[in-house]
């Protein structure tokens, strides 16, 4: 029986002009720890309430079970003694508290302090600066923290998502934070939007724009507004993937005949053809370390995964199975890599463990797509079709946990995770 | 003021070009019969271009807008996974050729389409092949490389939406659009 829990409260409370994403967790892990996340002391000052975004984003998580905490005479803060024993017998396992202040120079403060409650013992404390137009930011750093504290891996639920909205003829490429809140369109346009990938440093986004009537590569910068013409080649210009130092893209061009890889500097400058084939070339992707370019081609006869070195060379094929294996996605650690495989008719997510080159399918859905790699490699953001409108999904790479982000009016398609932000 | 003595081409190696530039799966193999009747002779070979016709734009010319002329046909439709021209839209192609031949100031943007099934940027990639499939048959047609840019919309532009193989078969398919159309 799956989980069904809704956001909507929170997506309420926050709404703005436009129809935001709204998440419903659709599956769960196994074995969720029970944490215990008490109302900060002081956080109504700034709603909306700190520890209610932390239990959010725990849960969203799938790997936690946030446990209700009746109001607490005196209140329990940061800076009193924990009676573990009390909080065992509420079956937590973890315990998180904490409190928003005023400081002496008027600014705010969160403080955040995380507990293992088994072994009786603090797992840190930090401070965060607060200002009352950040609580949401405040809120998911502070998630990220306890997430952290009690994973040992990075938390995401401070970095961004951006994916196409299409509306009608009107499409919008748009950025939010990962639970789909506060959304922004950074582009407007009436012909299609696609392929959207965040520069290493999360404040580019290059992608494919259909408004000069063939696909054009762009580069758009976020905090300003402003892009560049990075492929405009004859003919079609498309798939835009960055280098992990930033420094390069790599893109699809037909201007020599067929579709092919190229690399070039983000601005346009210093093109290089990669390929050399009289088939298809396509959806190219650096490996994290920079090494490899994984790509997309029907050299064989079927679409099927390939990876060459980064500087062009011999491909070697990498998917066997089935005769439609598309849209290679490396994981942040390098490991494995998330695809596209038509299995039976239906498009589903794979994972190929690149060290013992097993093959699992993640996903049950029938119609996935552009699948994205959370950056602590847990998640894999991807769009599906739901009841015949266009869905974001994601799904843990053990393929346990399951979220839908859907939006009111529309489809979403086409999402791609951001980086760590420092 | 460019004036361009245009390509000799006999009726019958038109046809062989032709035949050498879409690989039909049967009965239009190298040495299959020629058919004369879709490959007419080319008319005034030889011919200087008209001046008029380096500055008149393509998009202006009533005749690719008449219902009655051949022209006034700007898509060629593909079978599913496959990308040579089908014999129904060879005299399409014919006369399109004829006409960028004949009108040396004419441009021609072709975009390639794609059903909606499976990966977007595959799919531009489908949509290439087939906007490419079709500009080489203009070109061994004797119509001009420059006149001609072929693109592609991927999945992203379809003509009819239902999920369906007799939707997908009216996206599967080049549209032809003259300068002033696009």
């Amino acid at each position: 029986m799956p989980v069904r829990w809704s956001l909507l409260a929170l997506t309420l409370a926050t709404a703005s002009a436009s129809a935001q994403l709204s998440i419903e967790i659709t599956g769960a892990g196994a074995q969720r720890t029970p944490v215990a996340v008490v109302p900060f002391t002081g956080e109504g000052a700034l709603p909306p309430p700190v520890s209610s975004i932390i239990r959010s984003d725990l849960e969203r998580s799938g790997l936690f079970r946030t446990l209700e905490v009746p109001t607490l005479n005196p209140p329990l803060n940061e800076a009193a003694n924990i009676n573990y024993a009390d909080w065992r017998a509420r079956l937590a396992d973890a315990l998180v508290v904490g409190s928003l202040v005023v400081l002496p120079n008027g600014r705010f403060e969160t403080r955040v302090r995380v507990d293992d409650v088994v072994k009786q013992a603090r797992l840190g404390a930090v401070a965060l600066p607060t200002a009352k137009d950040n609580l949401r930011a405040v809120g998911h750093r502070a998630a990220d923290y306890v997430y952290e504290k009690l994973t040992g891996e990075k938390g995401v639920f401070s970095t961004l998502i951006a994916y196409v909205v299409k509306r009608g003829s009107a499409y919008e490429l748009q950025i939010a934070d990962a639970d789909g809140l506060g959304d922004q369109t950074i582009l407007k346009s009436n012909e299609p939007i696609i392929s959207p990938a965040w520069s290493p440093d999360g404040k580019r986004i290059a992608y494919v724009s259909f408004e000069n009537k063939k696909p054009v590569v762009y580069v758009h910068s976020i905090a300003d507004a402003k892009r560049i013409v990075a492929a405009n080649f004859r003919g079609s210009n498309s798939a835009p993937a960055w280098s992990p130092d930033g420094s390069r893209l790599a893109v699809t061009l037909s201007r020599e005949g067929g579709s092919q890889i190229f690399v070039m500097a983000p601005n346009g400058s210093g093109l290089k053809r990669l390929t050399q084939s009289q088939a298809i070339d396509t959806e190219p992707r650096f490996s994290p370390d920079g090494r490899w370019l994984y790509f997309t081609s029907d050299r064989g006869g079927t679409p099927q995964v390939y990876r060459m070195a980064a500087t062009g060379g011999e491909p070697q094929r990498l998917t066997f199975e089935g005769s439609y294996n598309v849209t290679p996605r490396p994981s942040p650690d390098g490991k494995t890599l998330a695809y596209i495989t038509r299995n039976g008719g239906k498009f589903q997510v794979a994972l190929l463990d690149l060290n013992n080159r097993q093959v699992q399918i993640i996903t049950d859905s029938d119609r996935d797509e552009s699948p994205s790699f959370a950056p602590n490699g847990r998640m894999i953001l991807l769009a599906t079709v739901i009841n015949g409108r266009g869905v974001l999904s994601a799904v843990s790479s053990d393929g346990r946990v399951k979220q839908r982000l859907t939006t009111p009016a529309g489809d979403v398609r086409e999402p791609a995770w951001g980086p760590f932000i420092e | 003021m460019t004036t361009r003595i245009l390509p000799i081409i006999a009726g019958a190696s038109l046809v062989a070009l032709f035949a050498a530039c879409s690989t039909t799966p049967e009965g239009d193999k190298p040495g299959a019969k020629p058919d004369a009747a879709a490959a007419p002779a080319p008319e005034a070979t030889g011919r200087k271009a008209p001046a008029i016709d380096v500055t008149r734009r393509g998009g202006g010319d009533a005749m690719l807008k008449d219902p009655n002329n051949i022209l006034s046909k700007r898509s060629v439709y593909f079978e599913y996974d496959k990308y040579e021209i089908k014999a129904e839209f060879k005299p399409l192609v014919e006369a399109h050729a004829k006409y960028l031949r004949e009108n040396p100031g004419a441009k021609m943007l072709i975009q390639g389409n794609a059903d909606e099934r499976g990966s977007r940027e595959y799919n531009v990639a489908l949509g290439q092949r087939r906007s490419d499939t079709v500009k080489r048959a203009l070109v061994l047609l004797g119509a001009k490389e420059g006149q001609i840019e072929s693109v592609s919309l991927g999945e992203e532009k379809p003509v009819c939406t239902d999920h369906a193989e007799g939707c997908w078969a009216k996206n599967r398919r080049d549209d032809m659009l003259y300068n002033g159309e696009y």
